[in-house]
């Protein structure tokens, strides 16, 4: 018999997600995915899962699960406390969650995703490639829509129930967030260059998976903020007529018709997406070609970390 | 490594094309023109096609539009600068193809739910509403791109006595198989959703369905003619169409 997770209580904007849907977007479907890929891997390796298996995904508050199995659970994204069975449990780690027991995950401090993984992953049908939600057009996920209290999923086979617990430290990168200037870069003067990377913009409460919007100051395309629409890309920052940037992100719409001024670089795509709404940031333009070496050096910190990952000492199976 | 913004052209000045635009580490993008048109559509097809045909090792996916193709890649196995090259060279070469999508008959229950917007658009006009439906159903249009929404298809090709600007306030919802209009372009809606475009009917068929073999209905260079069916029609083929046994046809490729 299938193994079942049961969702006692729900935070907001709570989904199933994988690493994305993709070969698609030509078709106008959004890749979707973990808003933090580095955080919804290492959740899912925490708990013996390969790099695609699907995870719970949620914006700041947390929730209570409850499986009929014993499983292997691990939460990653930034820190919150979390309980299984009243017992207070580390995030970054796994833990074995027992058959009937109930697991509280909190509220994120100084971060906005977070993940919770489960051993043999959540095993609802794939669509279109993914298991990812992407809730505007309800597509994947459980009924394409957010995860709330009474739904219930599948999980797969997991393997043996060792806890893990990171070996290597998985640290992330301070300071301005990388950008790779264009397409639409010359839509946009020197004097507006200059602001976009001098003065500091701030995540605004308006964001979602979807898009975030910043606030600081306006940008004017000397060109028009209307272009023939084009192909956005996961990390456009486009700029429409009020001049606050709109980053697109996760299930960010295929294409559009505001100028693009940069592209942020996927390597920080995530720590933008982390960024509690209201703290202010600095942008810092890079070439493509500087980037996609920094793409590449992060992809091989994130699997070092997996690598290296150990068994969990501090908590020996019962 | 310090960035410099590319100084821009002047106001009057000329791009030259096609030319590479970087969109990010993982994606870059061939640009034909910065207008719609139907050459540098072409163009942007045929190397589509090209690559499909002759795939270059590292791309993961293509982004056929209007006027440009984005391709996204992995920088692990192919840099930006060197798939630029490429993607010059091809486009530089390669002749662009002529039409070579098929051309498919949707029919159209016109009015309906979207009467209100075909008398206003026919008052506007200073036609009647037979004659917007005859003017509607009596061009070809062509699938420009797809995008925004799974399946979403932006038509070029509408009579230019039918470009009519967008509402200034959007709906909630419109329902999926909506013709619309929007500016210049129009549209068949494939996904439920706010819209601020103008609507004069709908067609049964449906432009994306994820339990259907085939989830999409239409495809960049796909032609395109309107019939207009009546409300009985309309019955028949959306119970074809919840029974999946409803067949677009085809008029030639």
């Amino acid at each position: 018999m299938t193994a079942l997770l049961t969702i006692l209580r729900a935070g907001p904007l709570m989904s199933v997600q994988d690493d994305g849907r993709y070969g698609f977007r030509a078709r106008g479907v959004s890749t979707s995915g973990a808003m933090d890929r580095d955080a919804h891997a290492i959740a899912n390796a925490l708990v013996g899962n390969d790099a695609h298996a699907a995870a719970i995904e949620f914006a700041l508050t947390g929730s209570t699960f409850t499986a009929d199995r014993d499983t292997l659970i691990a939460v990653t994204g930034g820190s919150c406390q979390v309980e299984i069975a009243g017992r207070p449990v580390s995030t970054w780690e796994s833990h074995l969650l027992k058959a009937g027991e109930t697991l509280t995950v909190g509220t994120l401090r100084g971060a906005v995703w977070g993940y919770i993984a489960i051993s043999g992953g959540i095993a609802i049908p794939k669509m279109l490639g993914s298991r990812s939600t992407h809730l505007r057009t309800a597509v994947g996920g459980l009924h394409g829509k957010a995860l709330g209290p009474g739904d219930t999923l599948p999980l797969g086979d997991g393997e043996k129930l060792a806890p893990r617990t990171l070996g290597t430290p998985y640290l992330r990168r301070h300071g301005p967030i990388a950008v790779i200037p264009g397409p639409q870069d010359d839509y946009f003067d020197e004097n507006a260059w200059k602001m976009f990377l001098r003065q500091p913009y701030r995540a605004t409460a308006s964001r979602d998976r979807m898009a975030m919007v910043l606030d600081g100051p306006a940008l004017q395309a000397f060109k028009g903020h209307d272009i023939v629409s084009d192909a956005t890309v996961v990390g456009s920052i486009q700029i429409p007529g009020s001049g606050k940037p709109i980053v697109l992100t996760a299930d960010g719409q295929t294409t559009g018709g505001y100028p693009k001024i940069a592209t942020i670089a996927s390597f920080d795509l995530a720590r933008l997406a982390q960024l509690p709404t209201g703290q202010q940031f600095l942008f810092r333009a890079i070439s493509a070609d500087f980037a996609e070496e920094q793409a590449i050096h992060a992809e091989d910190r994130l699997a070092a970390v997996i690598a290296g990952l150990k068994r969990n000492e501090g908590c020996p199976p019962k | 490594m310090q960035f410099r913004p590319r100084p821009g052209p002047a106001l009057t000045g000329e791009n030259a094309y096609p030319r590479i635009l970087r969109c990010g580490d993982r994606g870059i993008a061939i640009e034909f023109s910065d207008t719609v048109s139907e050459a540098a559509n072409l163009k942007v097809l045929s190397l589509d096609a090209s690559l499909a045909a002759n795939p270059v090792e590292g791309i993961l996916e293509t982004i056929p539009t209007y006027r440009s193709l984005t391709v996204i890649y992995d920088p692990k196995i192919l840099r930006g600068a060197a798939l630029g090259e490429a993607l010059m060279q091809r486009a530089m070469h390669d002749t662009a193809a002529s039409e070579t999508g098929r051309l498919l008959e949707f029919p159209v229950l016109y009015g309906g739910e979207h009467q209100a917007d075909l008398d206003e658009l026919a008052a506007l006009k200073n036609m009647s509403t037979a004659d917007v439906i005859a003017l509607h159903a009596s061009a070809e249009y062509r699938v420009y791109m797809i995008g925004f929404a799974p399946g979403f298809a932006y038509l070029g090709g509408l009579p230019d006595i039918l470009h009519t600007p967008r509402l200034a306030v959007p709906r909630q919802r419109i329902e999926a198989g909506a013709i619309g209009i929007g500016g210049r372009q129009s549209s068949i809606n494939s996904v439920p959703g706010p819209s601020g475009w103008r609507f004069l009917g709908r067609t049964p068929f449906k432009l994306f369905d994820p339990a259907r073999a085939e989830a999409f209905l239409l495809k960049a260079g796909d032609r395109i003619t309107f019939r207009s069916i009546d409300t009985e029609e309309a019955r028949d083929l959306d119970a074809q169409v919840a029974a999946g046994t409803a067949e677009l046809k085809e008029i030639a490729r």
